[in-house]
């Protein structure tokens, strides 16, 4: 489904992806797993958009998506939650829900939806008419979610949704990504919490310093013995009583 | 009786007040809506007053047309100036810093009065008040026909815009680019059409504020300079962006200018609007009713 090879992404003379190459067949949920500044968020900005890569491609349903504009994309069926939430703070949440919804022609069938994700998420409903950026920061993250579900992506990109939420809240969204792939929706996936992100998923791919270094069945990576060192916190106990 | 003319005197003041700032307020609005999309500060935002101005003498005291046909046309032709000043001038240079932007601007206002005088020469013209010239007279003070439709057309414009931002589909994508460009990118709201309405929206505003003030105060192909410095003035004084700062600080702008005019010497009014400018921004960067973010102007 989405497919990308040997790809290159540049922040002005900062090589940050240094020939990433990886794909997400349909109806999978994939991870993308790896230290901070490794290039995870680089890797998503680069599928939607907002930094193209300088070389490589980006193929999305056999079209090549490299060179399109982060607006056309999100119209080719890809939706992208950023990190940070990145919630419009001066619209309501209500607007901010519409706009999720803003490439869609069918004014009937945004507001059913609407409807549908105001019944599905009470946190949402009852600050319906509230500014954005007075929510706490999971009840922003809901938004953001929902937001990007409104333009009814096919693939899915979560830059780690459960960042900075209460546990209870983390559990909330990973339930919610599960619920989402039962209904169809392909999953590409960013967490903090590795381990929880190799439970839920069915491939990953472990990235280090712009460079796929490891990919695999996400049983297989659990058990991986670098994996677990590095990204799992396994056998941290041992190293500190050393 | 001396003390009902006094009273007469200051409603005057207050009234001419208003009615300038009315003025200041369209145009800060403009810099505004600009500014909340792009974070560029059009310098030639005062032009498509002159332009809203001159233009509506052409079509009114020229052509002849009929009062309403002329301003729906002078409105339409300055958005069509605006709409081409993006197209030409700001969307070619995709990677430009604001800065680069924003004396742009600048160049774009020298090129519109330089049109402006060679069009129209350098005489001032006028035309008359859209209805009846004969002053009503409310306690004491004359006022003038036209400052009822200035006042009018203030708040036709001011409703007409929060209805744009608050209700319609363009509105609040235009609010989200603000918020946060990229995410607005994400949902698929394109930028670069957001950017060009917003041009044409203000020159639209820019020329409704100048059609209408032509009978006050005439018209002439220098005057965008300082209008749109007081106009920027009540923009910073208000919190730039901020929508209703813009318009309450444009009105007391005025109305402190034209006290002052009146009360100690009119030599003075153009310097108020700037010493109160250094002076609210001395003591409070963000503006009388802007949030702290919106002193970002700093960053030039
Ligand atoms: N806007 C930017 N300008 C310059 N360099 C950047 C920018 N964004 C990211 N980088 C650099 O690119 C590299 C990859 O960053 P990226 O944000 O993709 O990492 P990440 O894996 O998402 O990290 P984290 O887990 O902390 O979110 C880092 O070295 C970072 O410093
Ligand atoms: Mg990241």
């Amino acid at each position: 489904m989405l497919t990308l090879k040997s790809v290159h992404t540049f922040y002005g003379n900062i090589h940050a992806l240094k020939g990433v190459s990886l794909h997400v067949n349909q109806g999978e949920i994939v991870t993308l797993i790896g230290a901070n500044g490794a290039g995870k968020t680089t890797v998503l900005k680069t599928i939607s958009g907002l930094t193209p890569a300088k070389r490589g491609s980006v193929a999305f349903e056999g079209r090549d998506i490299t060179r399109m504009a982060a607006e056309e994309i999100v119209r080719s069926g890809i939706s992208h939650v950023p990190e940070g939430r990145k919630v419009f703070g001066t619209l309501s949440l209500r607007d901010n829900i519409e706009m999720g919804g803003f490439i869609r022609g069918n004014k009937r069938e945004v507001r059913a939806d609407m409807l549908h994700f105001r019944e599905k998420f009470p946190i949402l409903a009852d600050r319906w008419h509230q500014m954005a950026g007075t929510l706490s920061g999971g009840e922003q993250q809901v938004l953001a979610i929902t937001r990007a579900l409104m333009a009814r992506p096919k693939l899915l990109i979560l830059d780690e949704p459960s960042m900075g939420l209460a546990p209870l809240l983390v559990m909330e969204t990973f339930k919610i990504i599960k619920t989402l792939r039962e209904e169809g929706t392909t999953i590409l996936l960013i967490e903090q919490n590795a381990r929880a992100a190799l439970h839920i998923a069915d491939r990953g791919y472990v990235l280090e310093t712009g460079k796929i270094v490891l990919q695999g069945k996400c049983q297989m990576l659990l058990e991986h013995e670098e994996v677990k060192r590095a990204y799992l916190g396994k056998g941290y106990r041992e190293v500190w009583e050393d | 009786m001396e003390k009902i003319s006094l009273t007469g005197q200051l409603i005057q003041y207050i009234f001419t007040g208003i009615t300038v700032g009315s003025i200041y307020a369209m145009v800060a609005l403009g810099f505004n809506i600009i500014y909340n999309v792009t974070e560029i500060i059009n310098f030639a935002q005062g032009e498509f007053v002159m332009l809203g101005g001159l233009i509506m003498v052409f079509f009114s005291a020229f052509l002849k047309l009929p009062l309403p046909l002329a301003f729906l046309l002078t409105v339409a032709v300055v958005t069509g100036v605006g709409a081409l000043m993006e197209r030409f001038t700001i969307n070619p240079l995709k990677n430009a810093t604001v800065l680069t932007m924003i004396i742009v601007t600048i160049a774009v206002s020298i090129l519109l009065k330089g049109i402006a005088m060679f069009v129209w020469g350098k005489d001032p013209y006028i035309i008359p008040p859209f209805s009846g010239s004969e002053p009503i007279v409310i306690l004491g003070a004359a006022i003038q026909t036209q400052t009822l439709w200035v006042l009018l057309m203030t708040a036709v414009v001011v409703v007409l815009l929060s209805l744009f931002f608050k209700k319609t589909r363009y509105g609040k994508a235009m609010l989200a680019c603000a918020d946060d460009p990229d995410a607005a990118r994400l949902v698929g709201i394109k930028v670069n059409t957001m950017v060009l309405i917003s041009f044409a929206l203000s020159a639209a505003i820019g020329a409704v504020a100048g059609a209408i003030i032509t009978p006050i105060s005439l018209m002439e192909y220098d005057r965008g300079a300082l209008l749109g410095l007081k106009g920027f003035g009540a923009s910073v004084l208000g919190g730039l962006g901020s929508f209703y700062g813009a318009v309450v600080a444009g009105i007391l702008l005025g109305i402190i200018e034209s006290l002052c005019a009146g009360l100690i010497s009119s030599g003075y009014k153009d310097a108020v609007a700037l010493l109160l400018l250094l002076l609210v921004l001395y003591v409070r960067p963000s503006g009388l009713f802007g949030n702290v973010e919106a002193g970002k102007i700093k960053e030039f």
